[in-house]
């Protein structure tokens, strides 16, 4: 019954999407304020109908109601409740009833918060979003019912992917997914944008906290799974420039571009057709790797169970939305104008180098990930791009893009002093070249890792430099205090995600000087690793809620003074029939000790072991980042709205 | 109103560059879509070109530390006895000491399993047989990895199935591992016996 409703709620949802995209767009186009009224209130069913559809699946998985075949499959009576939760989106057809749930949630946000918007651009803006929605609850009304059932049904769920059974990823999808659809409400206001033929300061304004919004979660998920790769696949690594970590790295670009330039429409009126690309360009990068990931055009550890109707179904929806938008933009860009002239010398001049280099690495990666598919495709060629690609031609955009970091936010608008900014990051520049150096001399000859270095140094103290020189800590100490509190918070959030990138820099440095081992252990057999001494204590049997496993106990000596002990595990799960490493972790936050249990016999254990200085930090810059996102999010002067756009026309 | 004319138009054409893209990767998604469909796409990534034909023309010399016969490509024209293994190892590769144990079973159970030792040193490789044990029945040498690139191996270990006539049915790129073993390779080898 309860999966009726929800089924039920899915259709209602699809119909009033409909409803929504109808309406509103064309009250909009007519100039019919009864008509533009109506999107709020749908946009406020359309949510209502989608939570009751999501909350339906959540129950059935909670009671584990093995009539859903989705439950059957993706399942278990045994399973910890958490698990049974995130199992709900841990599948194909879940995990598009949240995509869709978000993407509500985005439409009723805009619906109330945007009570201030002008009501032609606010009535346009959720009329998209509702044809978005529309297609993605076709798609799963018609190709991916989560409430289909079974009969007579089985005994019991045949569980979920054990690997899945794991806080770090209950948590990862929706944190992805409120990125990847946030970038539907800057995609939309594009839309709407092209629609109007116009685009202003209001608008970047309006623009701007979405894209920071999606960007913070996008930013949170991103991190959550490296780290959860990183802690859970026991390969000791954390980003592998597999083709689905790259899909949700090239949204993150483009965002992180379109955040950038969004300013320079607020400030300057300017950059308007290659914001409004941006923005069309980002929600693209989130459908394309909607659709890599689910049509099964290409093989990922992350990728679902496929089946090609749906991958020509989702193929579908991505030209309908991307293609369409595009087409919009070749039509209605002309008529956007206003690229003002600046000198290249200025914070929009920065800001403009700043996109050009994102703009170059999401070009380099989406190149790289997707070449491949169209060399096989094309000339039946089978390569494969891996890590050194990536590595080698990202890093020499990543550096001019570092540099830029630090300087762009001491340049002033419309004409800046570039070498008033060099002077005052001159103990930066210092800071930088003394950490590469300190690197060389007590790691030895590791060009990459003294880079990274420099680099976190330069952000994090350029990111200093810029609030010291704000609140004039130096020319004017005595006022310091009250400045910084009246400093806007989108000053402070920015310092802060800069500097959170020199973090995460530090952590990738830091992960370059990593040192591992594979040993062959007996108990009370050791070796040596990174100064520590790893003695291998004993190997047992232990049981878990729904799992056996070996645990091996590994303890780590410093000088003969016990640091820590660590039990990797292999755990088996029986429903499924899968293995899984636990690997054990022992972080003290500058270094990360790390086991891995192998393959036994003739009484000892297989060990891998890695000493990966700062790792965390990897994670840590990541968290620093969005919290900074968050920060600029609070700014009053977003909170407050913008100005009437009446107002805003009148003056232009 | 409107924004003033811009100083220089934008060139129209550049406005329809992003749909050109868009447009030329959705034909090219659509085809790997059908491509799925009919079997000419296959992302699994190693559908080796020598499937369903004869091995390589190739011969081998012994490994001079282990009393095993040599391997050719006439070892491996059919009619067989039964199903036959080949399989490239080397001892300095760390998974194949974790795929090894699954080799010692079927070599225990009467299947053929052929070795080919890629890029090895003589004694380190006879070194590694005598601590894990031999699953070979023949061993060939292949020092310069010619051999291998004939095959096109991405790398050991790497195993292929032939059935009786001698045509290759099957490749695994990587460990055979107690599952893989279960699930892929034991129901070829019925499927093959």
């Amino acid at each position: 019954m309860i999966g009726e409703i929800g089924h039920f709620a899915l259709a209602l949802g699809c119909i009033l999407a409909l409803v929504q995209a109808i309406l509103p767009l064309i009250g909009a186009h007519r100039a019919d304020a009864r008509l533009m009224a109506l999107a709020s209130p749908l946009a406020g069913a359309q949510l209502i109908a989608i939570a009751s559809a999501f909350g339906a699946l959540l129950w059935a998985f909670a009671v584990n109601d093995t009539t859903v075949s989705n439950v059957v499959l993706n399942s278990h009576s045994q399973k910890p409740l958490l698990y049974k939760f995130s199992g709900a989106w841990g599948n194909h057809e879940g995990s598009m009833v949240l995509w869709v749930l978000i993407l509500a949630l985005c439409g009723g946000a805009v619906a109330g918060f945007g009570r201030d918007l002008p009501s032609a651009l606010q009535a346009r803006v959720i009329g998209i979003l509702g044809l978005i929605a529309v297609g993605f609850l076709g798609f799963i009304i018609f190709t991916s019912n989560p409430f289909e059932r079974v009969w007579p049904p089985p005994m019991d769920g045949q569980g979920l992917n054990p690997i899945l059974q794991d806080p770090g990823l209950a948590f990862h999808p929706p944190m992805l997914y409120l990125g990847y659809v946030g970038y539907a409400v800057t995609f939309a206001f594009a839309v709407a944008a092209l629609l109007e033929g116009r685009v202003d300061a209001a608008w970047g304004r309006w623009v701007r906290p979405w894209s920071l919004a999606a960007w913070s979660f996008l930013t949170l998920g991103i991190a959550l799974g490296s780290w959860w790769a990183y802690y859970e696949l026991g390969w000791g690594g954390y980003w592998f420039w597999d083709p689905v970590e790259n899909a949700s790295l090239l949204p993150w670009l483009i965002g992180t571009a379109l955040l950038h330039s969004a300013i320079v429409v607020e400030k300057r009126e300017s950059l308007k057709i290659w914001t409004v690309l941006l923005a069309i360009l980002a929600f693209g990068m989130s459908l394309l790797g909607t659709f890599l990931v689910r049509s099964g055009v290409l093989n990922s550890v992350h990728a679902f169970a496929n089946d090609p109707a749906r991958g020509v179904f989702i193929l579908a929806l991505l030209m309908a939305y991307v293609a369409g938008a595009l087409a919009l933009f070749a039509w209605r860009a002309p008529k956007l104008g206003g690229t003002g002239i600046f000198a290249p010398i200025s914070r929009e001049g920065g800001l403009v180098l700043n996109n050009l280099l994102l703009c170059s690495i999401a070009a380099v990666v989406l190149v790289g990930t997707l070449w491949p598919m169209f060399a096989d495709i094309m000339f039946g060629a089978k390569i494969s791009v891996g890590a050194p690609f990536f590595n080698a031609a990202t890093a020499p955009l990543a550096i001019p893009l570092v540099a830029a970091m630090a300087v762009g936010p001491l340049l002033a608008w419309k004409r800046a002093d570039l070498a008033g900014a060099l002077q005052r990051l001159w103990w930066v520049g210092a800071l930088a070249v003394a950490s590469a150096f300190l690197t060389l001399l007590v790691a030895g000859y590791h060009v990459l890792p003294a880079l990274g270095f420099a680099a976190a140094a330069w952000l994090i103290g350029g990111a200093t430099a810029d609030l010291l020189d704000r609140i004039a800590a130096f020319r004017r100490p005595s006022q310091a205090w009250n400045r910084a509190r009246g400093l806007p918070r989108a000053a402070w959030g920015s310092a802060i995600a800069h500097a959170g990138m020199g973090v995460t820099f530090a952590g990738l440095a830091g992960m370059g000087l990593a040192t591992d081992t594979l040993v062959a252990l007996k108990p009370g057999e050791a070796t040596q690793l990174a100064g520590y001494e790893w003695r291998l204590e004993r190997i047992r049997d232990v049981q878990g809620p729904n799992w056996s496993a070996r645990r091996a106990t590994v303890t780590v000596l410093d000088g003969g003074r016990v640091v820590t002990v660590l039990e990797p595990e292999k755990r088996f799960f029986p429903v499924g029939r899968m293995n899984t490493t636990e690997a054990a972790i022992h972080t003290n936050a500058l270094r990360d000790l790390y086991a891995v249990l192998g393959d036994e016999r003739d009484g000892g254990g297989v060990l891998r072991l890695h000493h990966n200085p700062l790792a965390p930090w990897i994670w840590f810059g990541a968290v620093i980042m969005a919290l900074g996102g968050g920060l600029s999010l609070s700014d009053r002067r977003i909170r407050v709205s913008a100005p009437s756009r009446k107002a805003a026309a009148a003056t232009a | 109103m409107s924004d003033n004319a811009p100083p220089k138009r934008p060139r129209r054409w550049m406005l329809y560059a992003p749909l050109g893209l868009a447009a030329a990767a959705g034909a090219g998604f659509y085809a790997m879509l059908q491509g799925l469909q009919d079997g000419s796409y296959d992302p699994r990534g190693v559908p080796s070109v020598l499937l369903g034909k004869p091995a390589p023309e190739f011969s081998l010399p012994a490994l001079e530390s282990v009393a095993l016969p040599a391997l050719a490509a006439e070892d491996l024209r059919g009619p067989l006895p039964g199903p036959v293994l080949v399989n490239f190892w080397a001892s300095w590769c760390a998974p194949c000491i974790i795929e090894h144990p699954q080799l010692m079973r079927l070599s225990r159970e009467g299947v053929a399993v052929y070795g080919i030792n890629y890029k090895d040193r003589i004694p380190e490789a006879g070194a590694f047989l005598q601590r894990h044990g031999n699953p070979y029945r023949r061993l060939g040498r292949d020092e310069p990895g010619r051999t291998a690139i004939d095959w096109g191996v991405y790398g050991v270990p790497e195993t292929y199935l032939l059935d009786r006539q001698g045509m290759i049915r099957w490749r695994w790129a990587g460990p055979i591992t107690a599952d893989t073993l279960e699930n892929e390779l034991r129901p070829l080898l019925r499927r093959y016996a």
